[in-house]
């Protein structure tokens, strides 16, 4: 499958000097959900307005569906659809009129059963002849979604979609992009609520300090940096671990209650079984056991710090 | 996607048009009035004790000067207000996004401008008739000019609000720049009535060509030849395109 979204040595400095990115290479395939993590200052939304339009790239190339957005930028911004950070509406005018007119703005004949269908979608139909700026944050950024859907894009782009959205919304945002999904629309979105990227990416991109550092399944991320971790909640509470476990990676927590073992998730010999073994034979009681994996959020920690 | 946006141009336009619309006391209430007063006060008050002026009752003689001052001030304010709201609103971006040329953006954004302004100038002539006795020998011209003024006036203001950051950067050029040139561009007076040296200083007042190009559509006389009044214009617009050309190649406080 040809790549829908293609960025190649894509660079970017601002007047100012500083430099935003250094020489990206993506590709992004048809259908897929992207999800670009960072932490705030990575480069994230200069990439993502890069490519729509927003702000104007130093050096490279970007291609969307074959179009290149420089030359042939009708073709290319015709199929994208963008979901800024940030809520920016003109607060005059009404729901139903603002959707439309993005949908005319994108070169789109009218079509109101397909609006309709989308201001439904978004619970917003019962407010379409209501005015922006009498409608609350969370319904704002609904009409920012349907705004960003109504010409009917092939991409979606979603800058920080959830940031200081209710649990609602959350939900109701999260099956919208599946649905998309389902019809075949790419999503690409920015988060650092990492969980997210977690349950619902296909693959992850991180990007820090304007690098993308690793671009990876989410599974395979998972399971090649991936730790897991037995906790043990112990009958008596610990001072220090004994003697007897020095050999072992634990750590004391809750107070001396709970013994943490951190291990590679895919290690062929875990070793919880000889822990157990030996925590029985120093004679260590313990009233739980519980075992977990690590989150994504661990492991872009890990990957950050380690300067990947 | 055809070769032109038109669905996009018609949606910006349309969307300008609703504006004037929502807030049609200020946008054309406002205007009426103060011409209407302008002739109370210059018409009625003062002009019934001036001579004639180029053949022309005192009254008469100031409509084309009213509208054309209020072609050049609507123009401005319609248009920069725009294109500055939604740079300050941020909803910019979504122009920026969208499938649309920089040229198609303009022309929708100062064609709206342009159409209030020529609403609002036609409103004017209207209110006039009924104050003083008004003729137009030249109807063609008179189109001509008020639909060129408009729409190149609308394009400077177009590039005043790309060019403000902030809401007193837009307001200074048509505060301290244009009002002055409206005033002191033979609106009120001919410039004939003038000592020397301000009738030289006057005819490097662009305004002078407009109201004076305005002014011989409807009455035949003006205080400069019509084809330099149409050159003049011709040439201002030209200035404009050629600075937002500039503008939209950069970037410039647009993209950065």
């Amino acid at each position: 499958m040809s790549p829908v979204l293609s960025i190649s040595a894509v660079t970017k400095t601002y007047k100012s000097g500083q430099t935003a990115l250094h020489a990206i290479d993506l590709a992004v395939e048809k259908g897929e959900i992207f999800a670009l993590l960072g932490p705030n200052g990575a480069g994230k939304t200069t990439l993502i307005s890069i490519i729509c339009g927003l702000v104007s790239m130093t050096s490279g190339r970007i291609s969307v569906d074959g179009h290149d957005i420089i030359t042939d930028y009708r073709a290319a911004r015709g199929i994208i659809g963008l979901v800024p950070q940030e809520i920016s509406l003109d607060i005059f005018a009404t729901v139903e009129n603002t959707v439309q007119f993005s949908r005319g703005l994108f070169g789109k004949s009218a079509n109101p059963a397909y609006i309709e269908q989308i201001l439904r979608d978004l619970s917003l139909w019962e407010k379409r002849g209501a005015r922006v700026n009498e409608l609350s944050g969370g319904m704002k950024r609904r009409v920012m979604i349907a705004k960003a859907l109504s010409h009917e894009p092939d991409i979606l782009f979603l800058d920080e979609p959830t940031a200081g959205v209710d649990v609602n919304l959350r939900r109701d945002m999260w099956d919208l992009v599946r649905r998309l999904r389902d019809r075949g629309v790419t999503v690409i979105l920015t988060t650092h609520y990492l969980e997210e990227a977690e349950e619902m990416a296909d693959r992850v991109g991180v990007i820090d300090r304007g690098r993308l550092v690793l671009v990876e399944e989410t599974a395979t991320l998972m399971r090649k940096m991936g730790k897991r971790r037995l906790s043990v909640t112990m009958q008596q509470r610990m001072t220090a671990i004994p003697p007897a476990l020095s050999g072992w990676p634990l750590r004391l927590e809750a107070d001396g209650e709970r013994l943490v073992y951190e291990f590679d998730a895919n290690a062929p010999d875990t070793g919880m079984p000889l822990l157990l073994r030996e925590l029985a034979a120093a004679g260590i009681d313990y009233k739980d056991l519980e075992t977990g994996r690590s989150s994504l959020e661990d492991i872009f920690v890990g990957l950050v710090e380690s300067g990947v | 996607m055809s070769v032109v946006n038109l669905p996009g141009m018609w949606a910006i336009y349309r969307a300008e048009m609703a504006r004037t619309r929502r807030t049609v006391l200020q946008s054309v209430a406002t205007p009426v009035l103060t011409t209407v007063l302008y002739f109370i006060v210059f018409g009625t008050a003062i002009g019934s004790r001036m001579h004639q002026v180029g053949g022309v009752g005192y009254g008469a003689f100031i409509v084309p000067g009213l509208i054309m001052l209020t072609l050049l001030t609507q123009g401005i304010s319609n248009a920069s207000i725009a294109i500055y709201f939604p740079k300050f609103t941020k909803t910019i971006f979504e122009l920026l996004s969208a499938p649309i040329s920089s040229l198609e953006v303009v022309l929708a954004y100062v064609g709206a401008a342009a159409t209030k302004s020529i609403m609002i100038g036609l409103i004017i002539l209207v209110t006039a008739t009924f104050f003083v006795p008004v003729r137009i020998m030249h109807p063609g011209w008179m189109i001509a000019f008020l639909v060129l003024t408009a729409l190149t006036f609308s394009l400077f203001g177009f590039l005043i609000g790309i060019w403000a950051e902030s809401f007193e950067q837009l307001a200074i050029v048509p505060s301290l720049v244009v009002t002055p040139l409206t005033f002191l561009g033979g609106a009120f007076y001919s410039i004939d009535m003038l000592p020397q040296p301000w009738r030289t200083v006057s005819l490097f007042n662009p305004v002078v060509y407009l109201v004076s190009g305005f002014r011989w559509s409807f009455y035949g006389v003006g205080d400069v030849g019509v084809g330099i009044s149409l050159v003049f214009i011709l040439a201002f617009m030209a200035l404009c395109l050629a600075v937002l050309w500039w503008i939209f190649r950069t970037g410039y406080r647009l993209k950065p």
